[in-house]
């Protein structure tokens, strides 16, 4: 047996291996924390954090689509004050990088949002400029280059540590928007966040989702998902974190061959609580097999 | 405690028009179950990745098994119903809190809705007082037998007039006039809403045991919200029915849409 070395560094922040978690499909850590030993994932991305305390959208919020779901939560948090307090020990008691996803509905609160946590004993953040739920809020600044560089920059001034900014699928030419977020000061990117979607109840003919439309998700997204990475890899020199899709080792294999640095694994964690650790242990088993001592071996490999 | 547990299934029958038994070999499940508590069961298929949350309608923690009576209601309850007996399935539970039993209560009143009857069976077993169960169904009710086999007084309205009252629960309370220090229900959200209106004006506590959509079951995904205002708070707020219910007090539901 070879020694491997399953550690990845992002912005300098070192992860003893590539998986994280999508936010919002691990909450805290805490309630997942009953089936998973924190201390074997590369980092813990947590829940979105605003500065203030969101409701979310009206139930209902979850529907099932074929190899995958769609959600309208619409970013319900407890607010940054309640974060620091009750998320951040309780990480802390496991060997883990914590990452905390910011969100904000105007450039005034992602930057309050980053201020407040500006000294909190997190490890790296990623700014959510994407979800397609909150209206006015993330859709409008990551689907605009100048709008998604203008809220970087200026949240990059709160920001004392690494800063990932995460990049909706929603988008004509994902690489412009890459491009972009890296001029405002982004250190790495995160991608995909969820691809807009619809499910309509033909018997009460109406949408499923409250909120009409909602976030789509699940192994059915995943080729998009490798595809945008792919591109993403070739059009900036930042590090990514790969998502979208990923449920098994052999899909976090795709993303980090499509150049990504870490991968996380989202909506995956509902069909099976243990999805997470058994991608980085797949990995582990993987880079054996293989006779692969580092990732950076295959990170990007395709042309 | 929650525990992801392979269990095989021993028992799958039709008990209803609509309705199917499901009995699993789970014995760490069952041993830490109570009354009202839920389990994710998972169907393993790559197109259908969320786990069904299903009310536990009894378990036997001495022979380690747990029983789910589930209603065909689309292609993952469709799909259930195909499994035979000895095939394993994936579930995690036990979720959510259950009910809050009050056994100072010398008479208990117990609403149950079509398919939010079978948690008020494992319910009665653990009830000391006089357990008085109204059952409202669209036609012939299940698990009648059952329910008096445990010593329960029931009450039946359906909505065709097939088996007792001809009408819904509400109105069939509203002519029985029942007495008593509590009322355990779970249904349909219109019954509830309606039957915690009726425990307000009749001056009875109400418990209710409610269903969203959701994702996790386990208080992660944020996905179940119910709108509930607790007493002497000012404003409401999204509770997760998974984690924080799924049994709220009728009276602190914010019963919208």
């Amino acid at each position: 047996m070879s020694n491997v070395n399953t550690a990845v560094k992002i912005c300098g922040v070192e992860m003893k291996n590539p998986v994280t978690t999508a936010s919002g499909t691990f909450g805290s850590g805490r309630e997942f924390s009953e089936f998973v030993d924190l201390s074997k994932l590369g980092a813990v991305t947590v829940k979105g954090v605003a500065a203030e305390p969101w409701k979310g959208n009206n139930a209902p919020r979850i529907a099932e689509t074929y190899g995958g779901m769609l959600n309208s939560v619409g970013l319900q948090n407890p607010g940054a004050d309640y974060f620091i307090e009750n998320d951040i020990p309780f990480l802390r008691q496991f060997d883990t990088k914590i990452i905390v996803n910011i969100c904000g509905h105007t450039i005034e609160e992602y930057c309050a949002v980053a201020e407040k946590l500006s000294d909190a004993d997190v490890d790296m953040f990623e700014l959510n400029i994407s979800c397609p739920n909150v209206k006015e809020g993330g859709i409008t600044f990551g689907t605009v280059p100048a709008m998604a560089e203008k809220v970087v920059s200026e949240v990059r001034k709160y920001c004392k540590k690494p800063l990932i900014v995460k990049l909706t699928p929603n988008v004509t030419d994902i690489t412009e928007i890459a491009k972009a977020v890296v001029a405002g000061g982004a250190d790495a990117v995160s991608l995909i966040n969820t691809l807009l979607g619809m499910r309509i109840d033909i018997n009460k003919r109406q949408p499923v989702l409250a909120n009409k439309v909602g976030g789509f998700s699940g192994p059915a997204i995943k080729p998009v998902a490798v595809r945008m990475v792919y591109q993403v890899g070739k059009a900036v020199d930042v590090p990514i974190i790969g998502m979208g899709g990923i449920a098994t080792w052999e899909d976090a294999i795709e993303f980090i061959m499509a150049g990504a640095t870490g991968v996380a694994v989202g909506s995956a964690n509902f069909a099976n609580p243990f999805a997470t650790v058994e991608v980085a242990e797949g990995i582990e088993r993987y880079m054996r097999e293989n006779n692969i001592k580092d990732l950076s071996e295959i990170r990007g490999i395709i042309d | 405690m929650k525990f992801v547990e392979y269990g095989e299934i021993v028992e799958n029958i039709k008990i209803g028009a609509n309705a199917y038994k499901m009995t699993i070999v789970l014995p760490k499940i069952s041993a830490e179950a109570k009354p009202g508590q839920f389990v994710n069961v998972y169907t393993g298929l790559g197109e259908m990745i969320l786990p069904r949350p299903i009310s536990i309608n009894e378990y036997d923690a001495e022979k380690g098994t747990l029983a789910i009576i589930y209603q065909v209601s689309g292609k993952g309850s469709e799909y259930f119903t195909t499994l035979p007996v000895g095939t394993e399935v994936r579930c995690v539970g036990p979720l959510g809190n259950g009910f809050m039993i009050d056994n100072e209560i010398k008479k208990n009143i117990i609403v149950g809705g079509g398919i939010g009857l079978p948690p008020l069976v494992e319910l009665i077993k653990h009830l000391d007082g006089e357990n008085h169960v109204f059952i409202g169904s669209r036609t012939t009710p299940i698990l009648v037998e059952r329910l008096e086999e445990l010593g329960a007084k029931v009450h039946i309205a359906t909505d065709d007039g097939s088996v007792g009252f001809k009408g819904n629960v509400v109105q069939l309370l509203d002519e029985v006039k029942p007495e008593g220090g509590m009322i355990y229900s779970c249904g349909p959200k219109v019954m509830l809403k309606y039957l915690a209106k009726w425990a307000m004006e009749n001056n009875i506590p109400c418990q209710v045991s409610l269903e969203e959509r959701m994702a996790c079951g386990i208080g992660a995904c944020v996905g179940c919200a119910i709108k509930i205002q607790k007493k002497g708070e000012s404003d409401w707020q999204h509770l997760k029915v998974c984690k924080d219910g799924p049994v709220f007090f009728g009276d602190e539901v914010i019963w919208d849409e």
